[in-house]
C-alpha cells in the first residue's frame, strides 16, 4: 500500500528523491481521511519551504487540511493536473496525484527524520485503532 | 463528555458495509460508505438510504395534545388534518430557535413529534415543563430507542417503497403519512425528507430494521452517510440546527417566517410580533463565492472592510458543481446579486448573494 521507495512524515505526507528533486505528496491514509478532496491550494514554483512547515492546504467536502513539507527546499514545479482536478489525489495518491517538486536544500538530514514504509505502516494501523 | 456513545440497530449493517463511523449528537453514525459526493450523486440520480433513527421519536397523546402541541409550536397544528404532517418551529419565549421539528398528527388527540437529535433532551424538558405547567391531560411518550427511522430518498424512492409495500406508499402526498405492512412487519412512513428529493422516512421496531435496509439496498438504493445528509439539504437550503439556526436565531430572520403564525398564541409569539413589526435587522441568504476554497461556518461576511455577517453552513455542490453558502447578513445586503467578500481564513473571496434554494428538483406535472 505503501511503497518502500519513499520516506513519510508523522502529519501523512510522503516525499521520494528522484534525480535532484524530491516529490511531495500525501499518503492514501490521508487522502482515506479526507474523503472527497475539492480544492488543493499549492505554493508558487520558486517560493522556498521549510521542513514540517505548511506546503498548502487539501479541502475536502468534510473539511479543511494544512499540509506540511516532509523536506525543506524551493519549490520547482507544482501539479497542474491536480490544481485542475483535485480528485487526483484521492484516485492515485502516491502517483499521478502528487503535490509539488523541491529542490531540496539537505535531503539526507530531513530525510533521516522521516519514517520509512514499514514505520508508516505501523503508525496508521495504531491511528486507525 | 459522555463515556459511551449510543449505537442505532441499524449499527452492525453500517460497519458491515464499510461505514466510516464518526461521534453524532450522542450517537455512533456513518458519516460516509464509499464517498460523499458519489452517495450525494446517488439520492440526486436514483435512491438513498439514511439511518436517521437518532432522531427524536416522542408521540403526544390525550384531550391537551393539540394544544401543547400549538403551545410549543410555531405552525398551526390544531387545523392539521389527521395523516397530515406540518413543519415548524420551536422557539423559546425571545423567540430563540430551540429546534426544528415535524409534527405528524395520527388521530384527534395524537401526534408524532420529530425532533433533532442533538435537541431530543431540550425537546423532551420544553415538553414536560409545558406539560405540568399548563396542558397536564396529554402523555409523552419518547420512542427514540425503541424503533429505527429510515430516509429513502430519491427519485426512485416511491417507486422502490411501492415494490415493497402493497398499501402503494406512493399515493401519499408531499408531507401526508400512512401505514403499511411490509414483510409481515409493520411501518410507518411520512412523505418527508431533508434532501430536496421526493422520499420517505419510514419508522418501524428496532429488531426489524435491519432487514427493511438489506431489503431498500437489494431494490438498488445506496447506502448514504451524515456527509451527503448535510450536502444535500444544503443545495435544497434545508436550515440545519445548530449551524443555520440556533438560539440566537429567530425564524422571521432565518427566512423561515411562513412556519410561523403570528395570529395563534405560542411561546415567543409577543416578541416574534413586534420583530415582524420592526423588522429584523438580518436575515440569512444564499451566496455563491467564486473560486474552489469552501466559506465554512463563522468565516465572516464583508462589504468594503467592514463586518456585516457571518457563513453559517458551506460546502462544495457535486449538483452545481461549485461551492455555496448560507449566511446572516444585515438587512441592507440582502438584495440578489448584491456582492460581498467572505474571508475564508484570510483569503478573501468574492461572493454573490444568490435566491434559495440552490437546487429544486423538477417537479412532475
Amino acid at each position: 500500500m505503501n511503497p518502500s521507495d519513499r520516506r513519510y512524515s508523522k502529519d501523512h505526507e510522503w516525499a521520494q528523491i528522484v534525480g535532484d528533486e524530491v516529490i511531495v505528496g500525501i499518503t492514501n491514509f490521508a487522502q482515506e481521511q479526507l474523503g472527497d478532496i475539492v480544492y488543493v491550494d499549492l505554493p508558487e514554483v520558486g517560493s522556498s519551504v521549510d521542513q514540517s512547515s505548511k506546503l498548502g492546504e487539501i479541502e475536502s467536502v468534510k473539511a479543511v487540511s494544512d499540509i506540511f513539507s516532509p523536506v525543506g527546499g524551493a519549490v520547482t514545479e507544482v501539479n497542474q493536473a491536480v490544481l485542475d482536478s483535485p480528485e487526483l489525489v484521492n484516485q492515485d495518491p502516491s502517483g499521478s496525484g502528487w503535490l509539488v517538486k523541491l529542490a531540496p536544500r539537505d535531503a539526507s538530514s530531513d530525510f533521516s527524520s522521516l519514517l520509512t514504509s514499514e514505520e508508516y505502516n505501523e503508525l496508521i494501523e495504531n491511528e486507525a485503532h | 463528555m459522555t463515556s459511551s456513545l449510543n449505537r442505532t440497530a441499524l449499527y452492525d449493517i453500517h460497519v458491515n458495509l464499510g461505514a466510516r463511523m464518526v461521534p453524532f449528537a450522542g450517537f455512533e453514525m456513518p458519516v460516509q460508505y464509499t464517498s460523499i459526493l458519489e452517495e450525494s450523486n446517488a439520492v440526486r440520480t436514483k435512491g438513498g438510504l439514511f439511518d436517521v433513527s437518532h432522531m427524536g421519536r416522542i408521540y403526544l397523546s390525550g384531550p391537551d395534545s393539540t394544544s401543547l402541541c400549538d403551545w410549543i409550536q410555531t405552525n398551526r397544528i390544531g387545523n392539521l388534518r389527521i395523516g397530515r404532517a406540518r413543519y415548524s418551529l420551536v422557539c423559546n419565549e425571545n423567540g430563540g430557535i430551540i429546534d426544528d421539528t415535524v409534527t405528524y398528527r395520527l388521530d384527534t388527540n395524537r401526534y408524532l413529534l420529530v425532533c433533532n437529535a442533538s435537541n431530543r433532551q431540550a425537546i423532551r424538558n420544553w415538553l414536560d415543563r409545558w406539560q405540568k405547567e399548563k396542558f397536564p391531560n396529554c402523555t409523552i411518550n419518547d420512542v427514540t430507542t425503541e424503533t429505527v427511522m429510515i430516509a429513502v430518498q430519491g427519485p426512485h424512492a416511491a417507486s422502490t417503497m411501492d415494490e415493497l409495500c402493497p398499501e402503494t406508499p406512493s399515493n401519499l402526498k408531499f408531507f401526508g403519512s400512512g401505514e403499511g405492512i411490509i414483510d409481515g412487519c409493520k411501518v410507518f412512513y411520512g412523505r418527508t425528507g431533508y434532501t430536496g428529493e421526493d422520499g420517505f422516512e419510514v419508522i418501524l421496531e428496532a429488531e426489524k430494521g435491519p432487514a427493511l435496509w438489506n431489503k431498500l439496498t437489494e431494490k438498488g438504493m445506496s447506502s448514504c452517510g451524515l456527509g451527503a445528509r448535510d450536502v444535500l439539504r444544503l443545495e435544497a437550503a434545508l436550515p440545519l440546527h445548530g449551524s443555520d439556526i440556533d438560539l440566537t436565531t429567530n425564524p422571521l430572520e432565518a427566512g423561515l417566517g411562513r412556519f410561523v403564525k403570528l395570529d395563534k398564541d405560542f411561546v415567543g409569539a409577543s416578541l416574534l410580533r413586534k420583530q415582524n413589526e420592526t423588522g429584523t435587522t438580518r436575515k440569512l441568504v444564499g451566496l455563491l463565492p467564486v473560486g474552489r476554497s469552501i466559506p465554512r461556518h463563522d468565516h465572516l461576511i464583508i462589504n468594503n472592510d467592514t463586518t456585516i455577517g457571518k457563513i453559517t453552513s458551506g460546502g462544495y455542490s457535486p449538483t452545481l458543481d461549485r461551492n455555496i453558502a448560507l449566511g446572516y447578513v444585515s438587512q441592507d445586503f440582502t438584495t440578489i446579486d448584491q456582492h460581498l467578500t467572505i474571508d475564508i481564513r484570510g483569503r478573501l473571496t468574492d461572493a454573490v448573494v444568490s435566491t434559495l434554494p440552490f437546487y429544486a428538483r423538477k417537479k412532475k406535472e
